[in-house]
C-alpha cells in the first residue's frame, strides 16, 4: 500500500483511476465470488474525484487518500444499505455512519460497497447469508470462511486492496486464513464499537483485512482510536505507526501452547505453523513451550455468551421500527411472524441457544458457569504473558472445507475454537498466511499478545512475512 | 382488618429531572410533538451504543443518600429483555445484581406519630416509549402508535421493605417520599405526568397463619388511588380469608372507574427477564469523596424542617406540616420570618390566605407579604380588608400600601360613629334583641355581621363586638322612645 501512497502523491496514478479499476475487478469477478451485498460506484468514484482534487492541491487528508476500502455490511454506513446480510434488514439504511466510517472517510478513503457475510455475524462460512454465498477465490467449490467471506474473498481476489471485518470469536481470523490473507483482531476497547450492528457487544471487534501485515497495520492505525460514543472503548486507544521497525526479534519470547496442535488439527497445518515458528525463532525469539490448560473449554464458553448475548441483541429486531415488518393480527403475532420470517435458520438457533442459558432456571449452570470460565481462560492468558511476549498458535484446525460440507453446526463452530480465546480475554491477535497444503489451500498461523501489545503483532508479523518469503524463495516451504 | 395484620411494600419510579436521557444528549421534555426528541440510541437502531449521564447518577445519589441509603461506589447495570412496542431495544438498562443504593429509610407523621419505612433498594434505569392505543388497550385496538419522546429519560426504581401497615400510612409514606425527592431536586414527582408512578404489594397475616401471600397492584396514578386500591384489597383479601379461602399470588389492576382491583396475570405467567450484565456499559465506580460532597451539600430536609419550625418558631404541627409540604411556602415563611415579623403571624397568613392564592397561579415576595403583616399587626387595616388586600397584591403585583390607599381602605375605630352604628343595628332588630336576652347568646354574631356589613367590613371587629356587648347589656338607650 506504501507503493501505491507513493504512486498517487507522486500523481503516477490517480485515485479515480485505481476506483475504476477494481470497480472493473468487481464487474467482472465478482459475479463468480460474490463478495459485495452492495458496491457504490457513484459515491466510490464521487469520493475518488474529491480525493484527485485534494492531491492536486497538496492537501491529501493522509497518505492514503485515495485508496479505495471494502466494508463488511454489518457496519453502519449513510448512503448505502446496511442489511447484516439478513432479510431482517433489507434495504435498511443506517442514518450514521459507524465511528470507523467516519475515520476511513477523513483519511480520505473511497468505499467500494459493502462485503457479505453470515447473517448476523452468526457463522463461520458466509453460507449463511440470506442473500447469497460467497466463494473462496482459491477454489471456487470451497467457502472463504466466515463471517468476513466477503471482505476477505474482496481482498484474497484484488475486489479491494483492503477491506474491514469484524471479529467476535474468528470472523476477521478465520477467512483471513481460508482465503490466505493477513486479518487482525484489534485489543477489546481499542477500535469503536459506534456503528457496529452488535452480536456480542462484550467481544465484538472491527479490524482490518489486508494483503500483507504492513497494510493491515496501516488500516487499523486508521481505524484505532477512543470515541466517546462507545462506553467500552480505551483512552489509550489510538495507534501510531512506528518509524522503525527493528530488524529482529531479540528479547522476544514466544510461547507454543500445546492445547492448540492436539487433536483435531490438520497435519499439513500444524506442520506449517510450527515451521512458522521456527522461523520466528530464527529471527532471534526465544521459543518455550507452554500451557493454557482452559483453552480446551473456549469454544464452549465462547458459544454460550456469544448467544446470550445475541439473543439480547437481536431482540430489537420487532419489526416496530424499522426493517421487515410482516403484518398480523395484533402486536404479539407481528413480532412473532416478523421475526419467523425475517431471520435465518443460524439466527434463530443461536436466538433459542441464548435464550435458554438466560433463562432463570439455567442462568447459573450456563450463563454464569460461562462467565467463570471465561475468567479462567483470561487468567490463563495472563499467566501465559507473564512468561512469554507472543503466542503462537495455528488459526484454524483445517484449511477452507467445500460450499456445503458442514451440515453439522456444532462441526461449524469448531472452526473458531482457536480464535475465541483471543475474544473471551480480550487480547488482539493477527492471523497471516505461512503456506499452503497439498490442495493449495492457504493455512494461517495467528499470532497473540497481551493487550494493548497490537504493535508487537505488527512488528513480529512484519519480519515473519519477510521470512517466510525468503523461505518460500529457497524453497524451505 | 381487624383479624389480619396488613404487610404492605411500595415499588416507586421516580423520573429524574435531568436536561438530558440517561444514554443520549437528547432533550427530556414533556409535552412536545411525539417522536420530536429521539435519535440513533434511544431509538435502539443498529450499532448504536448507550453512554452513561453522569447529571443523572448524580440525581440518583442525592436521592440515595436523602433517603439515608448506603451508596454502592461500585454498581452494575444489567439488561432486563421482553417485548414490548415501548421498549426500542426490547430490552431495558437497568440494575440488578448490583444496585446503586441500599438500605435507607423514611421517616414520617402520620397522625402524629411518627413513623418510619425501610427503603431496600433504589437503582437507576431508563424509561420506555408511551403507547397511544387508538382502543382501550394494546389488544383489541385498531393500531396503536408509539412516542419515544419518553424513552431514556432517566428513572430511579425504589423498593421499600413491606413494613406499612395501613392504606393511609402508604400514602403518608408516598407524600413524604415525594417531598423529599422534590426538596433535593431530583424530580418534579408529578403523578398526573407519570413522572412518580408507584405499584404496591400487599400481603394480610392471619393470627393462625393464615394468607401471607403476596398480591401486586399496578396502575396506581394517584395518591388517592393508592390508598383506595389498597383499602380495596385489604378488604377482598380479608374477606377471603374469613371465608376461608386461599390468596392466589397474582398481579392486579386498579380500576379507576370501578373502583376496585381487577386480576392481570398470575406470578406463574411472571416474565422471565433473563437479566445479565450489560456488555455495553462498564460497572459504575463512584469516588468516595464526590458522594461525601453530595452528602454535604444536600439541602435541609423535609421532616427535619418541620420540627424546627414546631421548636424555633412555636408552629402547631398542622401549620409546620402545611408549609413543609409546599417547598414554596416554607421558603416564603423563612424569608418573612427572616424580615422580623412573628412566625405564628406569618405562618397563618401564608398557610391559609396565601397559600389559597398561590395555589391559583398569584405569587407575593416576602418584603411584600411583610408589609401587609406590618399594617395588621399595627391595627391600620382589619383582618377582613387584609385579606381583600391580599387577594389584589395576588393579582395585581401591587404593593400592600399602594392598594391600601388607592382603595381608602382604613379602619373604622371611631367609637362614636360606631356606637351609634351598633344601636341602630339593634333597634332595626328588636324581635333578635328579645331572644338574645332571653339567653340565645350566638345571636351576638349575626349583630357583629350586621354592623361589619354597614361598614363594609372596614371596622375593627373587636371593637363593634365589644361595642355591642355593652349596649346590649348596659343601655336600653338604643330602644326607640317610649312617646
Amino acid at each position: 500500500m506504501n507503493e501505491l501512497a507513493q504512486k498517487l502523491s507522486t500523481g503516477q496514478v490517480t485515485s479515480v483511476e485505481l476506483v475504476e479499476y477494481y470497480l472493473d475487478q468487481i464487474r467482472s469477478r465478482d459475479g463468480e465470488i460474490g463478495a459485495f451485498l452492495h458496491v457504490d460506484e457513484q459515491g466510490a468514484l464521487e469520493s475518488a474525484r474529491a480525493a484527485d482534487a485534494r492531491r492536486r492541491a497538496g492537501r491529501p487528508l493522509s497518505p492514503w487518500d485515495g485508496i479505495p476500502v471494502a466494508v463488511k455490511d454489518n457496519i453502519c454506513t449513510v448512503g448505502m444499505p446496511t442489511t447484516c446480510a439478513s432479510r431482517m434488514l433489507r434495504g435498511y439504511y443506517s442514518p450514521f455512519d459507524a465511528e470507523v466510517v467516519e475515520r476511513l472517510k477523513q483519511a480520505g478513503l473511497p468505499i467500494l460497497g459493502k462485503t457479505n457475510l453470515d447473517e448476523f455475524a452468526m457463522g463461520s462460512s458466509t453460507e449463511y447469508s440470506a442473500y447469497h454465498v460467497t466463494r473462496n477465490p482459491h477454489d471456487l467449490s470451497r467457502v472463504p470462511g466466515g463471517s468476513s467471506g466477503g471482505s476477505a474473498a474482496a481482498v484474497a481476489a484484488g475486489l479491494a486492496p483492503w477491506a474491514l471485518g469484524t471479529d467476535t470469536g474468528g470472523s476477521i481470523r478465520q477467512p483471513a486464513a481460508f482465503c490466505g490473507i493477513v486479518g487482525f483482531k484489534p485489543t477489546y476497547g481499542r477500535v469503536s464499537r459506534w456503528g457496529l450492528v452488535a452480536l456480542a457487544s462484550s467481544m465484538d471487534q472491527i479490524g482490518p483485512m489486508a494483503a500483507t501485515v504492513e497494510d493491515a497495520e496501516a488500516l487499523f492505525s486508521l481505524i484505532a482510536g477512543g470515541d466517546h460514543r462507545d462506553s467500552t472503548s480505551a483512552p489509550q486507544a489510538e495507534y501510531v505507526l512506528p518509524e522503525e521497525i527493528p530488524d529482529c526479534l531479540e528479547g522476544v519470547r514466544v510461547g507454543v501452547p500445546e492445547e492448540f496442535f492436539g487433536n483435531g488439527v490438520a497435519e499439513e497445518v500444524a506442520a506449517k505453523v510450527k515451521a512458522a515458528v521456527k522461523l520466528l525463532e530464527g529471527l532471534g525469539a526465544e521459543v518455550r513451550p507452554i500451557s493454557l490448560p482452559h483453552s480446551t473449554y473456549a469454544i464452549d464458553t465462547y458459544l454460550t455468551l456469544v448467544t446470550a448475548e445475541a439473543s439480547s441483541n437481536l431482540a430489537r429486531y420487532d419489526g416496530v421500527r424499522y426493517g421487515l415488518r410482516v403484518a398480523a393480527a395484533d402486536a404479539a403475532a407481528m413480532f412473532k411472524q416478523t421475526r419467523t420470517q425475517g431471520f435465518g435458520h443460524e439466527v434463530k438457533r443461536r436466538i433459542m441457544l441464548g435464550t435458554y442459558v438466560l433463562t432463570a432456571s439455567h442462568h447459573e449452570a450456563y450463563y454464569q458457569q460461562a462467565c467463570k470460565v471465561r475468567a479462567l481462560i483470561t487468567q490463563d492468558l495472563e499467566n501465559a504473558f507473564r512468561q512469554v511476549h507472543l503466542i503462537v498458535t495455528p488459526t484454524t484446525p483445517s484449511t477452507a472445507f467445500r460450499i456445503g460440507e458442514k451440515q453439522d453446526p456444532l462441526q461449524m463452530y469448531l472452526s473458531d475454537q482457536f480464535t475465541a480465546t483471543a475474544n473471551l480475554a480480550g487480547v488482539p491477535a493477527l492471523t497471516m498466511p505461512c503456506g499452503r497444503d497439498k490442495l493449495g489451500l492457504p493455512i494461517g498461523v495467528q499470532l497473540m499478545a497481551d493487550h494493548f501489545q497490537d504493535g508487537l503483532l505488527f512488528t513480529a508479523g512484519r519480519l515473519l512475512e519477510r521470512a517466510l518469503k525468503e523461505a518460500e524463495a529457497v524453497g524451505q516451504l | 382488618m381487624g383479624n389480619y395484620e396488613v404487610r404492605i411494600g411500595l415499588e416507586i419510579h421516580v423520573e429524574l429531572a435531568t436536561k438530558t436521557k440517561i444514554f443520549c444528549g437528547c432533550a427530556v421534555a414533556f409535552g412536545a410533538p411525539p417522536n420530536s426528541l429521539c435519535c440513533p440510541v434511544c431509538l435502539g437502531l443498529p450499532g448504536s451504543l448507550p453512554v452513561l449521564n453522569r447529571a443523572a447518577v448524580q440525581y440518583a445519589v442525592r436521592a440515595a443518600l436523602a433517603l439515608k441509603c448506603s451508596v454502592n461506589l461500585y454498581s452494575e447495570f444489567a439488561r432486563k429483555n421482553y417485548f414490548y412496542p415501548d421498549l426500542p431495544k426490547a430490552f431495558q438498562i437497568t440494575q440488578h445484581d448490583k444496585p446503586l443504593a441500599e438500605n435507607g429509610a423514611v421517616q414520617y407523621y402520620l397522625d402524629g406519630a411518627l413513623m418510619e419505612t425501610r427503603i431496600t433498594r433504589l437503582h437507576l434505569e431508563e424509561e420506555a416509549g408511551k403507547l397511544i392505543h387508538s382502543g382501550e388497550s394494546i389488544v383489541g385496538s385498531e393500531y396503536t402508535s408509539v412516542d419515544y419522546n419518553r424513552a431514556g429519560i432517566p428513572l430511579i426504581e425504589i423498593v421499600t421493605a413491606p413494613d406499612i401497615s395501613s392504606p393511609a400510612q402508604a400514602r403518608a409514606f408516598l407524600e413524604q417520599l415525594r417531598l423529599i425527592l422534590q426538596y433535593t431536586g431530583v424530580s418534579d414527582c408529578r403523578m398526573e405526568r407519570g413522572s412518580l408512578r408507584c405499584d404496591a404489594n400487599i400481603s394480610l397475616h392471619g393470627a393462625e397463619g393464615q394468607g401471607g401471600v403476596r398480591v401486586e397492584i399496578k396502575n396506581l396514578n394517584s395518591f388517592r388511588a393508592l390508598e383506595r386500591a389498597l383499602a380495596f384489597e385489604a378488604e377482598r383479601q380479608a374477606d377471603v380469608l374469613d371465608r376461608g379461602g386461599v390468596i392466589l399470588a397474582e398481579t392486579r389492576t386498579w380500576d379507576e372507574r370501578a373502583q376496585k382491583t381487577v386480576r392481570m396475570r398470575g406470578k406463574a405467567s411472571t416474565p422471565d427477564y433473563r437479566y445479565f450484565p450489560e456488555p455495553d456499559l462498564p460497572p459504575l465506580q463512584l469516588d468516595a469523596h464526590w458522594v461525601a460532597e453530595l452528602k454535604e451539600t444536600l439541602p435541609e430536609l423535609p421532616l427535619a424542617r418541620e420540627e424546627r419550625y414546631q421548636r424555633d418558631y412555636g408552629l402547631t404541627p398542622y401549620d409546620a406540616g402545611v408549609l413543609v409540604r409546599a417547598p414554596h411556602l416554607a421558603q416564603l415563611f423563612e424569608a418573612v420570618v427572616a424580615l422580623g415579623h412573628e412566625p405564628r403571624l406569618a405562618a397563618n397568613w401564608i398557610s391559609v390566605e396565601y397559600a389559597r392564592h398561590w395555589r391559583q397561579g398569584g405569587t407575593v415576595a416576602a418584603e411584600q407579604l411583610g408589609e401587609l403583616l406590618t399594617l395588621v399587626a399595627a391595627g391600620e387595616i382589619s383582618g377582613t380588608q387584609a385579606k381583600s388586600v391580599l387577594e389584589a397584591m395576588a393579582r395585581t403585583g401591587r404593593s400592600a400600601k399602594e392598594i391600601v390607599a388607592a382603595e381608602g381602605l382604613t379602619v373604622i375605630a371611631d367609637r362614636e360613629y360606631l356606637v351609634e352604628l351598633a344601636r341602630r343595628v339593634l333597634r332595626e332588630n328588636q324581635a333578635l334583641v328579645e331572644r338574645y336576652l332571653a339567653g340565645e347568646q350566638r345571636l351576638l354574631g349575626f349583630f357583629v355581621g350586621q354592623v361589619m356589613r354597614e361598614t363594609g367590613g372596614r371596622a375593627e371587629p373587636k371593637l363593634v363586638n365589644e361595642l355591642l356587648v355593652q349596649e346590649l347589656a348596659a343601655g336600653r338607650n338604643w330602644q326607640p322612645r317610649a312617646e
